[in-house]
């Protein structure tokens, strides 16, 4: 298995080997996997994974998304060096093989060749890892400690998925943020000039914020996000929150699909553990840009310009 | 159930002024429909109160517990603790423990086993007087806080003795006003497995009890740790939990400074006494220090999470 996201920086566009038959569809089927991993048992998380994934294939899935260190849990302290895994190792090459005929999005602990630590999320297809997105936001604040454990990645890519496709030569497009990298606006700008159509993100967002409203602080801002995300950057926004406790911190779910016009689609998840099924369309999207035309109106001469001259002025 | 501390003048009064005064933040949010203003402390009692269910539910399951110990006093906090531990495993599963003393007032028993009879639980009740006396009849000249504390520290033990005894966790009653301030008995009632109430000011353990209907007499009355007769937290403390529980949230979670705070209307007297109260209390909030030797020691460099494999 090799890693398809080369940290040398070399630039293969990553093709789809083939655009799975599909007729005539232009939509596939997602699937949350609203999960409470065990904190710290690697070998029983991916049974658990192992069980869902084939679930959500019997129920018609194309991709099943699983939160943010789905393999781990995430409040692993010292735990994260017991815990990592490695992109040829046998936790990925098991997960990677049960991809078939359907799409995976795991999280985990990934340790480089360097021996450097990565909150993680694996794309996994046909067998194969087909991406690797590295959280780049490591939140140190607060309740959360992870650049006292993890080193940060270092891009944000979109990358043509093996997704069935009404055409052969569109593929879906698809990007990660993990969790914290939803907070920088500028991660889904760099994703959505990257073309993509369907912006996955893994969480595993720690409920707090108790106050008059009946919803947490964080629950609320990321129905902020991932509405406004998804409605400016017209693209489908898939987030998958954890469940459970962890030490007394409860992870809130809540997870939902906002489609490219900005809304929810069905019901967002609650608390539980649950695996709700969403349907997106490329044909929806399409729409959604020939009504909202942000993107083919936006003005990347004027960003890199202006990006330059900061630049500039921040050298000095 | 709390412990004693000497009780200190402290000038809280002041502070109620401030009661009236807008909250920033919710000046925008139009004018409360009903009289009563709107609080820094509000909570949505529905959203906590399946936080703190669940979390007592998944906490005490995911380590291989059913069931779950209750120290009920007769006053809110145990009260609550009790209420959410029987919504999060049922009420056969909750074990309340009536621990009275003889000086003990009778109407905190009483009121205890009306919470405890309202939520279909059996209490036990194991009279503490008996070793509490034995040990204090060879120090007779024990202050009331050194008795106090002892009560305390005697009941931590039979809840343990149970907890072994019929396999559960002890669930905690300590608020967050008390754990901040220092007002309560290290490894007495401070000693526990899990505590569902330990980031609630106590005016929002109030809301929470109103909220899940907890008998009127165990809401209304003033808060005591009754340890002695006609003892009062709020006597004792110098001021009351809505003053100083505003105080806490501006300081601790707003971390407002010394300058916003007096703005607000806090004197400054008061919020010295309560910067010192927390300042002085720390080392009840944190495990016992342990003198460094090795590259990794407990809890300095050796850091697991507690739900380690679960």
């Amino acid at each position: 298995m090799t890693e398809p996201d080369a940290p040398d920086g070399s630039e293969a566009e990553p093709q789809p080997t083939s655009i799975r038959e599909s007729g005539h569809r232009s939509d596939i089927v997602v699937a949350l996997a609203q999960m409470a991993p065990l904190l710290g048992d690697v070998r029983r998380n991916l049974l658990r994974h192992l069980e869902l994934i084939g679930s959500a294939r019997e129920r018609g899935a194309d991709l099943v998304v699983f939160p943010e260190l789905s393999l781990t849990g995430y409040f692993l302290k010292d735990l994260v060096i017991d815990q990592a895994v490695r992109l040829g190792g046998e936790e990925i090459g098991t997960l990677a093989a049960a991809s078939l005929g359907i799409d995976v999005v795991a999280g985990c602990i990934l340790e480089s060749d360097d021996h450097r630590f990565f909150n993680a999320s694996v794309y996994l297809s046909a067998g194969e890892v087909a991406h690797v997105h590295r959280k780049v936001y490591l939140p140190t604040y607060g309740l959360f400690d992870e650049s006292r454990y993890l080193a940060s990645g270092n891009r944000f890519r979109s990358f043509a998925a093996d997704l069935p496709s009404a055409h052969p030569r569109r593929a879906w497009r698809v990007g990660l943020l993990i969790c914290e990298d939803m907070w920088h606006p500028s991660s889904a700008y760099l994703l959505a000039r990257d073309g993509v159509d369907m912006i996955i993100c893994p969480s595993a967002s720690p409920g707090r914020g108790v106050g008059p409203g009946a919803e947490l602080g964080t629950a609320t801002s990321y129905d902020v996000m991932t509405r406004t995300y998804a409605q400016l950057y017209t693209a489908y926004v898939v987030y998958c929150n954890r469940v459970g406790y962890e030490d007394g911190i409860n992870f809130w779910g809540g997870s939902r699909v906002v489609d490219p016009e900005g809304r929810v689609m069905g019901d967002a998840a609650g608390r539980d553990e649950a695996m709700p099924l969403h349907r997106l369309d490329l044909a929806a999207l399409r729409r959604a840009r020939i009504a909202n035309p942000m993107l083919r109106d936006e003005r990347h001469d004027v960003v890199d310009a202006e990006c330059e001259r900061l630049r500039r002025r921040e050298r000095d | 159930m709390s412990s004693t501390r000497n009780a200190r003048d402290c000038a809280g009064a002041s502070v109620t002024d401030a009661m009236t005064l807008p909250e920033p933040g919710s000046a925008g949010e139009g004018p409360a429909r009903d009289a009563a203003p709107r609080s820094v402390l509000d909570i949505d009692a529905a959203l906590v109160t399946e936080i703190l269910v669940r979390f007592v539910r998944d906490e005490v399951r995911k380590v291989g517990f059913e069931r779950t110990v209750v120290g009920l006093s007769g006053g809110v906090d145990s009260a609550l603790a009790l209420t959410l531990a029987c919504r999060a495993l049922g009420a056969g599963n909750v074990v309340p423990v009536l621990m009275p003393y003889r000086g003990s007032s009778p109407a905190s028993e009483r009121d205890a086993r009306t919470v405890a009879a309202g939520l279909g639980t059996t209490p036990r009740v194991v009279d503490i007087s008996p070793q509490v006396d034995a040990y204090f009849d060879r120090f007779p000249e024990a202050d009331r806080t050194r008795r106090g504390n002892k009560m305390a520290r005697e009941r931590m033990s039979i809840l343990y003795d149970i907890s072994g005894e019929v396999g559960a966790l002890v669930v905690g009653t300590s608020n967050k006003t008390e754990l901040l301030l220092g007002y309560g008995t290290i490894h007495g009632d401070m000693a526990h497995a899990l505590n569902p109430l330990g980031d609630l000011y106590k005016t929002q353990v109030f809301a929470l009890a109103r909220h899940l209907d907890l008998p009127r007499e165990v809401i209304e009355k003033p808060p005591s740790a009754d340890l002695w007769e006609g003892q009062s937290d709020e006597d004792e403390l110098g001021f009351e939990y809505a003053a100083v529980d505003r105080l806490l949230f501006h300081m601790v979670d707003e971390r407002r400074t010394r300058a916003e705070l007096r703005a607000l209307g806090f004197a400054d007297d008061f919020v010295v006494d309560v910067e010192r109260r927390v300042r002085q209390s720390q080392y009840k909030r944190r495990p016992p220090l342990i003198a460094k030797l090795s590259n990794r020691t407990i809890d300095r460099d050796f850091r697991y999470p507690r739900d380690w494999g679960h």
